[in-house]
């Protein structure tokens, strides 16, 4: 059973087409949507929930009013300015700056802050056409993303190996940090989704590195090439610096939006060149897989 | 007044309107640029920042004591991070589980623990005639963006007109960011996943009691349910931006839209009288 994560850096380039197209080109496997603050697979795949799960991510203060003697104490004490006290000196705990450290429950001399668990998401496993798929919806606000974004892959795991599946596709969140180094722990191989231009190419040379500083293997393909041909070259040469195989080229095509707004995967909506290049992409992505390169 | 341009989803086009909607009003503004899409930052690509000054971003981590430490186990008791383990005779520290929040050092029963500085990522800044620009950059391999956003939002002057570039999703990052803006901007697309992340964005800023606008960029693409939307919740639709091959190639060179296409510096100037009159 192999893993295969796609990340991006940059928000917007086409990962979850990408994954969404793969849901339906690869045989047996198991669908993950690790963006578990703007989930968006669950648009294209169409996912019939058979179980959902409750997350708790951490805990939250809550002040016991009754208690407090207003001493202050603990807004001294709070690194997230999470604490504070109005000017007739009431504390208020503001739930959405609270990381959850609890540092305010250990120093409060009357023990008037209690330290609540936050439901702060949800998690599903639902059944679709293209075969099993986990998928989450984190609270607005919420800490821990990374957390659930772990919570995610472990189902999804857990079902490849119980069902002898042999992929786990993770469409994962934009940026490098906490949610997506969940996401890429442990993977067999990311697939960066990058665009030509100044910014797609900044954000995918960092995802890079730090896939490879968590030692991951890398590829790469490029969504809309044709934007900018001389900014398309560059990450060509870029990649075979860097060793990553570069395996397509998508063209910019209107389809692309036309499959997004009827809900389908784009190489089930059309057959047309740009569905073509994603299927090569697999094809050459098993071919790796194949010949044991990663 | 602070404004904030955020999305929910990524690529609509946040840091295209937000370099737009600055570089529209230095002629008139001191304005202050801030990036705080600290992952992936970007919009220095587009507003010609050259020369950057740069300092470090450290987050206090503990470091245990060696001869003080007693082996209690209460640091690790303490800690909501899983960042401390004590073993026999032995403690192991995780830095990048640690959210800082200076728990162990303050609970220690022998006073065996000290802060250090873990460096996480940079600040970097510069200031060019009535622009004043600051951006964060997380290290390679750092899990917590949010302490270098707090660094960056330190910066703030309230006496410039201030624009945060924010990062895309609805978790702990954009929260950080946002805090504080007088108001906010959501960029969106016309499309199911435009919209669905709009929807996310709306109920953050409803739950930060933050007022805000809508900005539709390839305003022609897709289908008409954004807007729909957005009439329906009564969100103002501030501006809208047609989709155009030109403002993309520009937008892949580092070009601002104002640069290829001047008459849309008007159109950043109604935009931002229209966000001066949502302010509350």
């Amino acid at each position: 059973m192999k893993q295969i994560a796609i990340l991006s850096g940059k928000g917007g380039t086409g990962k979850t087409i990408v994954s969404a197209s793969f849901a339906t080109l690869a045989q047996k496997k198991v669908m993950a949507d690790c963006d578990v603050d703007a989930a968006n697979l669950y648009l294209l795949l169409h996912p019939e929930i058979q179980e959902s799960h409750k997350f708790s991510g951490g805990k939250k203060a809550r002040l016991i009013t009754e208690k407090c003697t207003l001493c202050g104490e603990c807004v001294d004490t709070c690194r997230f300015s999470a604490i504070s006290e109005k000017e007739d000196g009431e504390i208020i705990i503001d739930p959405i700056s609270c990381e959850g450290c609890g540092i305010c429950s250990h120093i409060c001399p009357v023990e008037a802050i209690e330290m609540e668990n936050s439901i702060s998401g949800e998690w599903f496993v639902s059944r679709t056409k293209y075969g099993p798929f986990v998928h989450a919806r984190l609270g607005i606000g919420e800490e821990n993303s990374g957390k659930l974004v772990t919570e995610v892959r472990k189902k999804a795991k857990e079902i490849a190996e119980k069902n002898n599946l042999d992929f786990v596709f993770i469409d994962g969140p934009p940026g490098i940090g906490c949610p997506v180094i969940a996401s890429l722990s442990g993977t067999d191989l990311v697939l960066v989704v990058t665009e030509p231009t100044l910014s797609g190419i900044h954000d995918m040379e960092r995802v890079i590195q730090m896939a490879h500083h968590f030692k991951t293997q890398t590829a790469c393909c490029i969504n809309k090439y044709d934007i900018n041909l001389k900014n398309s070259a560059q990450i060509e040469t870029w990649c075979k610096k860097n060793r990553v195989p570069l395996l397509g080229k998508i063209p910019f095509d209107d389809d692309v939006t036309k499959s997004i707004v009827q809900g389908i995967p784009l190489t089930e909506y059309t057959n047309n060149s740009t569905s073509k290049e994603i299927k090569n992409m697999w094809q050459k992505l098993r071919n790796l897989f194949a010949r044991e390169e990663i | 007044m602070i404004i904030s341009v955020a999305s929910g989803k990524g690529g609509t086009g946040k840091t295209t309107v937000a370099v737009n909607l600055a570089l529209s009003l230095i002629d008139s503004h001191s304005v202050q640029f801030l990036d705080c899409d600290v992952e992936e930052p970007n919009a220095h690509f587009f507003l010609n920042i050259h020369t950057l000054q740069s300092k470090p971003v450290f987050l206090p981590v503990p470091e245990i004591i060696e001869g003080k430490c007693t082996y209690c186990g209460k640091c690790a008791e303490v800690c909501a991070y899983n960042a401390i383990a004590v073993l026999k005779d032995n403690v192991l520290v995780f830095p990048e589980l640690c959210h800082g929040c200076g728990g162990c050092t303050l609970l220690c029963p022998e006073q065996a623990i000290k802060e250090k500085g873990q460096k996480i990522g940079v600040i970097e800044y510069s200031s060019e005639n009535n622009l004043q620009f600051i951006h964060g950059k997380l290290d390679i391999g750092q899990a917590m963006s949010p302490p270098i956003i707090r660094e960056v939002k330190k910066h703030i002057n309230a006496a410039q007109t201030i624009i945060i570039d924010v990062p895309p999703g609805t978790s702990c990052p954009v929260i950080e960011a946002v805090k504080g803006s007088d108001v906010s901007l959501l960029v969106t697309e016309p499309t199911p996943f435009g919209l669905n992340d709009l929807r996310l964005a709306v109920e953050t800023l409803r739950i930060l009691k933050i007022p805000f606008g809508v900005v539709v960029n390839r305003a022609d693409i897709g289908d008409r349910q954004v807007q729909n939307y957005c009439l329906k919740e009564n969100i103002p639709v501030l501006m809208t931006i047609p989709m155009d091959k030109n403002i993309a190639v520009a937008y892949s060179e580092g070009k601002t839209i104002i640069e290829t296409q001047p008459s849309y510096k008007q159109k950043f100037l109604e935009l931002f009288k229209k966000l001066k009159k949502l302010k509350k």
